[in-house]
């Protein structure tokens, strides 16, 4: 029972670190197109991106599962071509949680580019410095409160995801078995206790994230439309 | 006449580098400026056309004095490459930096022009050196030490810019811009949000700045003690237009 609870958390922290680690890295460029860039189906992929925070988590997971049958193109490509089933296995459940997780990094990564004032590019560029170098050198150390808060608020929602998790992975121990479905497991089978045990760790890691993004200095305040 | 007793001063100047004058390491390229452009505005008085044509000497100072509005501003970021415009030509020194009929548009990255913005736009994640060293194309501590000498910010060299007063923050935005080795100046109102004293004090500052440079230096104002004291020329704009141009004695007196 104690190496379960302890597998049941470290399978939480790897689920969550994975899903945070992989958003940061796609997140930025998308964050990056969508504070800078104007194109004519911005709104639309704002509103995608921005989806799960409004779209019931089984919906999510109802439309993940139903992709990653081997009946449908999505899952038939993955079987065929590199013979992989996503459907109740890990890495099935940390795409889902990467698409479900999106607008817990992208919204604060895109409102910290947007409060940068814009005469900090224009200078960087004039001083004969690209694109590339300017995000680096300039955008992403001024915006480091963002950065935090956004790899925080992805990291805490993850460890919180049930619904997603429990359509895509089941509750399969050491697999997709998560700490918030082991509560669930737990108090169906009225071991209190060991449901208390879980609670209070999410409660714990919940508050000090939220501690660390409130402590957090406030982005900067810039001229950016 | 402040003026050229101020640029003897700098002139006179002796530092480790002996910069200063034509033998400045920050010197410009120098060469004609020559702007032909138009480009549509909005404002708050509605639609106006920004129609320029100048060709700038060596070693001006030339001042974009009017009021809000009249498109000082939008002609200096054109001159950056920061705005396009919507036909024209704009080269310096030979080279084409825009020519809408053969679609030349070179980004500001290769005009290499030093700009110093109206909020001077410090980078807040770099202390006062750390800016000078930024804009660097190669790094040089000594010409660092000698730009940090030059407008008096050894003391500050540590400091980040939040903690800096709007004068010091001048400055280092004049220091960094001539640390880029830049063909020329734009100055985008510099001294618009400081004090009536302080605004004297730093007169001083970017004439020496245009001395150390060596080439155009291009003001946007609309303080005509200012523009007075500093330019060698001043080009006056009205709804886009250029109504005057001419010696500011003559314009203003």
């Amino acid at each position: 029972m104690e190496s379960d609870f302890i597998n049941t958390l470290l399978l939480t922290g790897k689920l969550a670190g994975w899903t945070t680690a992989i958003l940061f890295v796609i997140g930025l460029p998308i964050a990056y197109v969508l504070a800078y860039k104007r194109f004519w189906f911005k709104s639309v992929m704002e509103a995608l991106i921005s989806m799960p925070m409004v779209l019931p988590p089984t919906v999510l997971g109802f439309y993940m599962l139903v992709a990653y049958s081997p009946q449908n193109a999505f899952g038939s490509f993955l079987e065929k071509h590199l013979d992989v089933r996503l459907a109740f296995s890990f890495e099935g459940v940390l795409l889902a949680s990467v698409v479900f997780s999106l607008p817990f990094m992208i919204q604060p990564l895109q409102n910290g580019l947007t409060a940068i004032p814009v005469s900090l590019r224009e200078a960087a560029y004039t001083l004969g410095k690209s694109k590339t170098e300017t995000f680096f050198k300039v955008l992403i150390p001024n915006m480091i409160p963002s950065i935090v808060t956004a790899l925080a608020m992805t990291f805490a929602h993850c460890i919180g995801e049930f619904g997603v998790v429990i359509m895509v992975g089941g509750n399969m121990p050491g697999e997709t078995r998560v700490a918030s479905i082991a509560i669930y497991d737990e108090v169906q089978s009225l071991n209190y206790d060991i449901a208390n045990q879980y609670s209070l760790v999410l409660f714990i890691i919940s508050l000090v994230i939220l501690t660390v993004i409130y402590s957090c200095p406030r982005p900067l305040k810039g001229s950016n439309p | 006449m402040n003026k050229e007793k101020n640029i003897d001063d700098i002139s006179n100047f002796n530092s480790p580098l002996g910069v200063g004058g034509s033998s400045s390491p920050f010197r410009g390229l120098g060469g004609r400026f020559v702007i032909d452009i138009e480009r549509s505005m909005l404002t708050s008085e509605g639609k106006s056309l920004l129609k320029v044509d100048l060709e700038i000497a060596n070693n001006e100072l030339l001042c974009l004095f009017g009021h809000s509005g009249a498109g000082k501003t939008t002609l200096l970021r054109i001159l950056a490459g920061l705005f396009t415009p919507d036909r024209g030509f704009i080269s310096f020194n030979g080279v084409v930096w825009y020519d809408s009929a053969k679609k030349i548009n070179l980004p500001p990255q290769q005009r290499n022009v030093g700009f110093v913005f109206q909020d001077y736009a410090l980078f807040p994640n770099m202390t006062v050196r750390k800016n000078i060293e930024f804009a660097q194309k190669t790094p040089n501590a000594e010409e660092v030490d000698s730009l940090l000498s030059h407008f008096g910010l050894e003391a500050l060299q540590k400091q980040y810019p939040a903690k800096l007063s709007g004068g010091q923050k001048q400055r280092v935005a004049l220091a960094r811009a001539l640390a880029a080795k830049p063909n020329l100046l734009l100055l985008d109102e510099p001294l618009s949000a400081l004090d009536y004293e302080m605004r004297l004090n730093l007169q001083d500052e970017i004439l020496k700045a245009h001395k150390l440079l060596n080439s155009q230096t291009l003001l946007v104002s609309h303080d005509k003690e200012e523009v007075l004291k500093l330019a060698d020329t001043v080009v006056m704009l009205r709804n886009g237009v250029v109504i005057k141009s001419g010696k500011p004695v003559e314009l203003f007196t």
